[in-house]
């Protein structure tokens, strides 16, 4: 039974009420004003080359100017849901595609932005582009940089112990080994956040099945986690966590304070599967390390019979902007031309490389190569570039409601709390 | 005159309240369409093992959380009652932790129980370095530490004001008959606290009830499920899996069990008629 919007708009009222108390003081979302438009970004990463790039278009625009607001991830994500379920969207809407994009389009909550974007979308890497698509039309552009998974080492640590950067599995769990006869935690893993957890699975099912393995999920087939390629993904993390690969303490670790990656860089730890954005840290926590070319980084390990491509990768093709369908037109026509104006043009790409990140454009090798961290940053833009596959991470892609249990069951996974059919089998009854 | 209080109450507490009723029977993700539910809601989240947990879990919480507090308060502020000497400046000590915001005193305990780069390391303990917030024996353990360092000195507060209450002739008259601190302590102080005892622990019981801020931060309901209590529970599912109508549901669950806690606490030991305390002047 369908009720009707009155009700559901009051429905939603009562509903944000004493769950967003807190949240619900405060600012006001300015959309429906008829006075310029509004966007909602988050705060760190790369906040600066968004301001910088909204305070470009103020300044050349008086009369249509954006006014921005910036939140924390997580307050972000619960404050935009209810904020679009109600009609209450800013023009500019900050996502990471995935589900949360498909409900959006499928509510006609965002407009269709295929004609307005096209000169941009030419030069956006087409495996990003790709998210932002649904049925061939554009309702999303990536507003910032790719964040790719990437298998960082600590080069000193490794020698020490007799080993290299891991090329295939056999050499990671030999790693594995020799680092933790060298007294050293093999890999340093953020349990307690459980989303670095994901990125194991992530890399370990696409090297066994391929994309296929996580597309049957995505596709609702029956049996998807109970497939056996995605039951020996799991296997192969009960093997690692069996043979001490992240230590006894990793649930224990949070990655919010960047403690996992410290582990790696104070040489606690040989190894750690982190996103591409933890990289600038390191070099401001470890400069000597890096300096003295301490630090390593390379594609996940291959997996001998494994159907996955070497060079596919996963994380976050990039952040994406799209554009309300509640807000008056006129906000829209603004967002629209600020995308296509404004968006990854030259002087947010230099912003963009500038504080050490890859931005998702064609034909950037030159630019990137110049920069001060330009060795790694070429290495993460050709992972993407010559990327197979990109996968966007498996709690944007999945709706919110499996990727939630799907957070639950993997914890205890790695928990040993459960097998791996067991996870499979609970996983199952997810879709 | 009640006017202004009733109305503040019907507008932020009985239309949201009557929202969640609606809501629970409803399924409804925060986006798109509102379809009914019936009993669908109800049904799932009081059959749902990780509910369920969660109501255990909640159960246990209180009670180790009244069971550590308690009596730590009480011996507290008796202490902080008398006349030793520096008694002002260990209360201001003892009292600190109360001025700080949960989500502060969160995120320093997660700091400092950190196996890696914690306290244990720093002061090379290896005692202090255990896997405090990973393993699902020890997290809930560290909660109601962590609950009880955070709320005992409000408890304190009451105890030491409650004991400084009690007549001095009580004792004056007690020592001349020969009675000894223990004696002093169990027969005159603790009975004479009895209203003190019954109001705390109410606070204590309701409380943990609703903890929420504090655990959410320090261990996101982790690791696995070992810490996450029903409040928890209840805004994972309307805010993480954006499941309304079932954390809905979770909510007049809540709302109900602190309801009738706080009432058969009332009802049980007699505050609802509570008179003065001048026994024996």
């Amino acid at each position: 039974m369908k009720l009707g919007t009155r009700r559901r708009t009051l429905l939603a009222a009562g509903a944000a009420a004493p769950f967003a108390a807190a949240s619900a003081c405060g600012n006001e979302p300015g959309g429906s004003n008829g006075d310029g438009a509004t966007a909602w970004g988050l705060t760190g990463g790369s906040e600066e080359a968004m301001r910088s790039s909204f305070e470009a278009w103020n300044d050349a625009n008086p009369d249509r100017q954006i006014s921005a607001e910036y939140f924390a991830n997580d307050a972000y994500k619960e404050r935009i849901r209810t904020a679009v379920g109600s009609g209450n969207a800013p023009t500019l809407i900050f996502n990471w595609t995935g589900s949360t994009l498909a409900d959006y389009v499928a509510n006609d909550y965002v407009v269709d932005l295929t004609d307005g974007t096209r000169d941009l979308i030419d030069r956006v890497i087409p495996s990003v582009a790709d998210a932002g698509t649904i049925d061939g039309r554009v309702y999303a552009v990536p507003n910032n940089q790719s964040q790719p998974i990437v298998f960082y080492h600590n080069l000193e640590v490794l020698e020490e112990a007799g080993t290299a950067i891991p090329e295939t599995w056999d050499d990671l769990m030999n790693a594995v080994d020799q680092l933790q006869s060298a007294g050293r935690t093999p890999i340093a893993l953020a349990g307690q956040s459980v989303w670095p957890e994901l990125m194991w699975i992530q890399y370990l099912s696409d090297r066994i099945g391929g994309p296929e393995a996580f597309n049957r999920v995505l596709a609702g087939e029956a049996g998807a986690w109970t497939h056996p390629d995605m039951v020996a993904a799991c296997e192969r993390i009960t093997e690692l966590v069996d043979a001490g690969a992240f230590g006894d303490a990793f649930a224990s670790v949070s990655a919010d304070a960047g403690a996992d990656q410290a582990l790696m860089y104070t040489g606690e730890a040989g190894m750690i599967l982190q996103g591409s954005w933890i990289y600038p840290d390191v070099v401001s926590n470890a400069p000597d390390l890096v300096e003295s070319g301490g630090v390593g980084y390379s594609t996940f390990p291959s997996i001998e019979g494994g159907a996955g491509e070497l060079s596919n990768i996963v994380g976050n093709p990039a952040n994406f902007w799209s554009v309300s369908a509640n807000d008056s037109e006129e906000a829209q026509q603004i967002a629209q031309d600020y995308l296509s104006e404004m968006v990854l043009n030259d002087d947010h790409i230099d912003s963009l490389i500038e504080v050490g990140t890859v931005p998702p454009i064609v034909d950037l090798e030159d630019r990137i190569s110049q920069s001060d961290m330009g060795e790694y940053l070429l290495f993460t833009y050709e992972m993407v570039r010559d990327a197979g596959h990109f996968q966007l991470s498996w709690d944007q892609a999945l709706p919110s409601g499996q990727a939630q249990s799907l957070l639950e069951n993997l914890s205890q996974l790695f928990l040993g709390e459960q097998s791996a059919e067991q996870f499979a089998e609970s996983m199952d009854a997810t879709l | 005159m009640a006017a202004p209080a009733l109305l503040i109450f019907g507008v932020f507490a009985l239309i949201p309240l009557f929202g969640v009723v609606a809501l629970s029977f409803v399924h409804w993700d925060g986006l798109g369409d509102i379809t009914w539910a019936g009993f669908d809601n109800w049904q799932t989240a009081l059959t749902d093992p990780v509910s369920r947990n969660a109501l255990w879990l909640t159960v246990q919480l209180t009670i180790l959380c009244v069971a550590f507090q308690a009596p730590v308060s009480l011996l507290l502020g008796v202490f902080l009652a008398g006349r030793q000497r520096h008694r002002a400046f260990l209360g201001v000590l003892f009292f600190l932790p109360l001025l700080f915001s949960s989500a502060a005193v969160a995120i320093t305990f997660t700091a400092l129980l950190d196996p890696n780069f914690g306290a244990g390391s720093a002061l090379n303990v290896a005692l202090l370095s255990q896997n405090w917030l990973g393993d699902p024996d020890l997290a809930l353990f560290v909660v109601v530490f962590v609950i009880g360092w955070s709320f005992i000195p409000f408890h304190t507060l009451l105890y030491q004001a409650g004991t400084r209450q009690i007549p001095k002739e009580l004792y004056e008259a007690a020592r001349i008959d020969g009675a000894g601190p223990f004696d002093q302590f169990f027969r005159i102080t603790l009975p004479m606290l009895k209203y003190t005892i019954v109001t705390s622990t109410t606070l204590m019981t309701v409380g943990s009830l609703t903890y929420f801020d504090l655990i959410f931060v320090l261990t996101g309901g982790g690791p696995g499920n070992a810490t996450r209590v029903l409040p928890l529970d209840m805004y994972l599912t309307g805010f993480r899996s954006y499941d309304m109508g079932r954390a809905s549901v979770l909510a007049l669950v809540l709302i109900a069990v602190g309801l009738a806690i706080a009432l058969g606490l009332n009802r049980i030991t007699g505050t609802s008629r509570m008179g003065g305390r001048g026994e024996g002047i």
